[in-house]
This record gives C-alpha cells, sequence and structure tokens, in this order.
C-alpha cells in the first residue's frame, strides 16, 4: 500500500526541516509555485482528494468556491482542533510532520491567493506549541514562509492560534467565531465560509490530514492519487484505532481497504481471545456497527454509508464482548452534553436529557419508558440545530438503543 | 492593581500582532493573562485584560466562560485533567479518577488544602491509542494505572 502520509513518520527527526529537506520536502511547493494557481486547484480536484475531517467533502471543489477580486483578502485556516473522541491522527501529524502541513498549506495558500494562514489548534495539544512554533521559525529562516516564499513574488504568514478547550470549535464556523474572539458558537450558514469566513471575507477552512496530502499529490499527480482507493474515495486514509484492539495507534490504508482487515492485521486483532462485539468506525458520532455488520464492509465513504455508518475522521473504537453497551452510550452522551455550547435549545437540553436519562439506566434506577424516552430525545434533536453537534448525539444514541435494545432494557428492569 | 509583567507585555503585542482584528487576539490574551495571574481568570484579571483591550469586563468573562481550559474559578498549582471519554473509561479512567480522589483527597474541582492540586475530569484529549490519558498544563501523561498516578502525584508534589 502506498503511504502518502506516513511514509517517513516514523524515522526520526522528521520535525526538523534539515531532515524534511534531505528527503525532499518543499519540493512540492517548488512545483507548485511554478504552475498556475488555477492549475493546482485543477490538480487537486482532479485528484480526489476529499476533507479527512470528517465531512468527506471534495476539497477542489470546496477551494472553486471561493470568489476571486472581492477586494478582501482569503484566508486558509488550518483545522487542528482534532477532538472527537477516539480520533488522534492529525495529533499524529503534528507531533511527527509539522514540515508536511506546512508545506501543504502553502501550496494550498498558493492555490487561493491566500497571503495570511492559521493553524487553529486545540488548547489541550499546548506541549505541541513550542515545537510547532519552532517549525513555523524554521520555515521562515529558510524563506520558505515570509515576504517571498521560496524567492517569488508570492508573500504568505502562517501563524499558530491556540484555542482554549471546546469540541465544538472544530466545527468550521465554530472555528472562525472562535478564531475571531468571540464564544465557540456556530453560525448559520449561508453564507458559507467560502465567501464570508473570518472577519466576513473568504475563507477556506481545511483539515491538518488534508492539507498534509498535497505535497504528495503535487509531487506525484493527481492521477497517480486518482489511481488509489476506490471509484468515488481517492487516495489514502489515516485511521486512529483504540479500545479493544491488541495494537492502538494510527495507521495509513488504501480507502476501500476491508474493515476486518485492518482492525486483525493492522490493530493486531482483538486481545485476550476475545470476540468482536462492535465497531465505531469514525469517531464517537458515527452510528455503531455490530459486528456480523462488518462482514465484507470496506473502509470508504460510500461502502461505510451503506452498512449505515460513516467514515467521519477515521477514529475507530473496538468494543469486545465484555463492552456494555448502555455505559459506553452513556460515556458518549455524557460527552456531548458536556460539548453542546449551549445555542440551540434542542440540543442544549436534548444533549443534557440524554445524558441523565442514561446515567439514570446505568444506575438501575430507570423504567422501560427511559428506553424509548432515548429514541424520543433523538427525534426532538435531530436536524433541528444551527451545527451537527446534536445530530452528532443522535447517531450514536439511536443506533446504540435500536441495535442493543435488550441491554437497554434488561437494565431497566432490574 | 495588577499588571502584566515587562515579558508578558512584549509576549502581548507580539500576539496582536499575528491579527489583522485585534478581537481576534482575545483568547491567546486571555491564556497569557491565566498563567501570569496565578492560573485562573478573576474578575481583577477580566478588568485588566478589558481595558487592556477596550472591552468591558463582561464581556471579556463571557469569552472566558465558554473555554474549558480557561478558569474562571482558582485551581491548585497542578490541575489534574483526567480523560473520562469512551477509549480512556475501556482502559480504567474511572479507577484514576478515584485513586486521584483518594491520594489528594479532594473532589473534583476542589483544591488540596497547601492549594498544590486540584483535579477534574476532561473529555477526549487525543490519547485514545495510549489511555487513560491526563492532562497537566502542557504536559501529557500517558497508559496511566492507580500506582502509576500515584507515583505521578508524588513526583509533582515533591516539586
Amino acid at each position: 500500500m502506498t503511504k502518502i502520509l506516513l511514509a517517513n513518520a516514523d524515522k526520526p527527526g522528521q520535525n526538523t526541516i534539515a531532515k524534511y529537506r534531505e528527503r525532499g520536502g518543499y519540493k512540492a511547493l517548488e512545483k507548485a509555485l511554478g504552475m498556475e494557481s488555477s492549475a493546482v486547484i485543477d490538480e487537486v480536484k482532479a485528484s480526489g482528494l476529499r476533507g479527512r475531517g470528517g465531512a468527506g467533502f471534495p476539497t477542489g471543489m470546496k477551494w472553486s468556491f471561493v470568489p476571486r477580486n472581492t477586494g478582501k483578502p482569503t484566508y486558509l485556516l488550518c483545522n487542528a482542533d482534532e477532538s472527537e473522541p477516539g480520533t488522534f491522527k492529525d495529533r499524529f501529524l503534528l507531533e511527527r510532520e509539522p514540515h508536511l502541513l506546512i508545506e501543504g498549506m502553502a501550496i494550498a495558500a498558493y492555490a487561493l491567493g491566500c497571503h495570511l494562514s492559521y493553524i487553529y489548534m486545540r488548547g489541550e495539544f499546548g506541549f505541541l506549541e513550542q515545537p510547532m512554533e519552532a517549525a513555523l521559525e524554521e520555515a521562515y529562516k529558510a524563506g520558505i514562509l515570509g515576504a517571498s516564499v521560496l524567492g517569488r513574488d508570492f508573500a504568505l504568514d502562517i501563524h499558530l492560534h491556540m484555542g482554549a478547550g471546546a469540541y465544538i470549535c472544530g466545527e468550521e464556523t465554530s472555528l472562525i467565531e472562535s478564531l475571531e474572539g468571540y464564544r465557540g458558537y456556530p453560525r448559520i450558514k449561508p453564507p458559507f465560509p467560502a465567501t464570508h469566513g473570518f472577519l466576513a471575507s473568504p475563507t477556506v477552512v481545511n483539515n491538518v490530514e488534508t492539507l498534509a496530502a498535497l505535497p504528495w499529490i503535487i509531487t506525484n499527480g493527481a492521477q497517480a492519487h486518482a489511481a488509489i482507493g476506490t471509484e468515488k474515495s481517492k487516495g489514502t486514509k489515516l485511521f486512529s484505532v483504540s479500545g479493544h484492539v491488541s495494537k492502538p495507534g494510527v495507521y495509513e490504508v488504501d480507502l476501500g481497504y476491508p474493515l476486518l482487515d485492518f482492525i486483525n492485521n493492522e490493530a493486531g486483532g482483538i486481545p485476550n481471545g476475545r470476540a468482536l462485539k462492535a465497531v465505531i468506525p469514525g469517531g464517537s458520532s458515527v452510528p455503531v456497527l455490530r459486528a456480523e455488520e462488518c462482514q465484507g464492509v470496506l473502509l470508504d465513504y460510500e461502502s461505510l454509508l451503506k452498512a449505515g455508518s460513516m467514515l467521519g475522521s477515521g477514529g475507530m473504537i473496538v468494543l469486545d464482548d465484555t463492552a456494555k453497551m448502555p455505559e459506553v452510550l452513556s460515556v458518549i452522551a455524557d460527552f456531548y452534553a458536556h460539548e453542546s455550547c449551549g445555542q440551540c435549545t434542542p440540543c442544549r437540553e436534548g444533549t443534557g436529557w440524554a445524558s441523565k436519562v442514561l446515567r439514570n439506566l446505568v444506575a438501575g434506577e430507570g423504567t422501560k419508558a427511559d428506553v424509548d424516552r432515548l429514541l424520543k430525545i433523538a427525534d426532538m434533536m435531530e436536524g433541528k440545530t444551527i451545527c451537527p453537534l446534536a445530530d452528532a448525539d443522535v447517531m450514536p444514541i439511536r443506533s446504540f438503543v435500536t441495535k442493543f435494545r435488550s441491554e437497554f432494557e434488561a437494565l431497566a428492569a432490574s | 492593581m495588577i499588571e502584566f509583567s515587562e515579558d508578558a507585555k512584549q509576549r502581548y503585542k507580539r500576539i496582536l500582532s499575528h491579527y489583522p482584528d485585534k478581537r481576534a487576539a482575545l483568547v491567546p490574551v486571555l491564556a497569557l493573562a491565566q498563567r501570569e495571574f496565578g492560573g485562573w481568570i478573576s474578575q481583577e484579571a477580566a478588568e485588566y485584560v478589558g481595558k487592556l483591550m477596550g472591552y468591558p469586563p463582561s464581556d471579556v468573562l463571557s469569552v472566558a466562560t465558554f473555554y474549558t481550559l480557561l478558569h474562571t474559578k482558582p485551581v491548585g498549582k497542578y490541575h489534574l485533567e483526567i480523560c473520562r471519554n469512551v477509549s480512556c473509561w475501556l482502559m480504567g479512567a474511572n479507577e484514576c479518577m478515584d485513586e486521584a480522589k483518594r491520594v489528594l483527597g479532594v473532589r473534583a474541582e476542589q483544591i488540596t488544602a497547601d492549594g498544590k492540586f486540584s483535579w477534574n475530569f476532561t473529555e477526549c484529549l487525543a490519547s485514545c491509542g495510549t489511555g487513560p490519558a491526563m492532562q497537566v498544563g502542557d504536559r501529557y501523561f500517558e497508559n496511566l494505572t492507580p500506582a502509576r498516578l500515584g507515583e505521578i502525584i508524588e513526583n509533582l508534589g515533591n516539586d
């Protein structure tokens, strides 16, 4: 399998510009700067690259929505607010490959005509603040950032902006609101960030993994990228796998790789001779799959959708036959209740009530009516809010309760 | 009357220089103020930041209260934030929280008598493959066990 992102991640010292350049780093940027900016966008479009933050929207198309010559600056924001439970792949890149990200951002900025860009990194990654600042400083000193990128007539500044602890700020309009210095309340769309984003100017928000794939695409060409993966899911994807597996960690596989092979081969299988019970394939907000539903499922956007779940962020949580599903759901529901920003009533109230009802059930103090009450709460939240956080609570609630109903009812009866 | 140190004033200027709009600097400036003024944003700190940047303290506090890492109540010198999310929980985060409570002798969000420690549960730290995980300031501690947590607390306490 081709490694687009992790080819060098296990070699020591890749976070320094010297090592990065030794292996040909920043040559892709050089190549991109020799192209027309519109040709870079066309290349990314043809590569089939889709946003790796969770939504899977085609990256080149997202870029093409940005209007030109508005008289306002265009901003590129790197979403490094990775907070979806089960997801730790961007952290892996930020720790080991900061220059891969900076090069990807510089390519994207050139394509978009952007001269000021930010990395919005979650505040919890405070331990990565100095290393990332150091990498940016190295890039400035090497003339990769600043008034004249690699000696060309193109200026680019990239600054690191640390968040301060809020899951919702990974949602792009919330990220923008937070970057502007306000509470991270998501905005109503339209207008979309492409036309009215940061400081009411054209803005593109791209995930770390998406941006880090750009140097490979420019170096090897769109066709080489489009040759990897499935018909609609092109390229490779990072999966961070955790829970009941022998080798939790971050792995890069071609899109379309079989889910069960991934768990057994890459992640080392289920330890202690236990059996697989369920998989949350794409972060805690996607519907859970029972073991038997995983048969034949491939790790790509379409296949997981067909199986009734989503690829999401690629944050895979594996559960063995000891997992008590109402307790797992209760932990997940607590998370959404804690992280609801409180702006929309259905979400603020719904996530809170779901969390309380589940805690009650797990404590053995619930009734059978509570099981249906959870589904009713889900119905009352779904599609009734500004951003998808409520839906992100609905998907686990509905899938856990319907697929493992007997476990919930057994608790209610006890 | 509180005031930034000379070093913090330089940092403040540097932060402002990163943004085309002053307001965008507010969250980083609050983080700076928290480091400067004893680990939390008091009313006095909010008034100082507000005056410095030209916003009413209520506005400053409305932002500070939104973010988990900005504390609007005092915390210990070492504030232990233990992840309680799915992967950490599967690997034994609850036992670690019980141990924190037992060793420190205080409930979540309370400070030990010597002012050195406080603890709280927190949400996913992106350490799911190395859980249970805990954040203390700019440091992560991973693959925790109750015994290891006890050692970490002892080592921090000797600082």
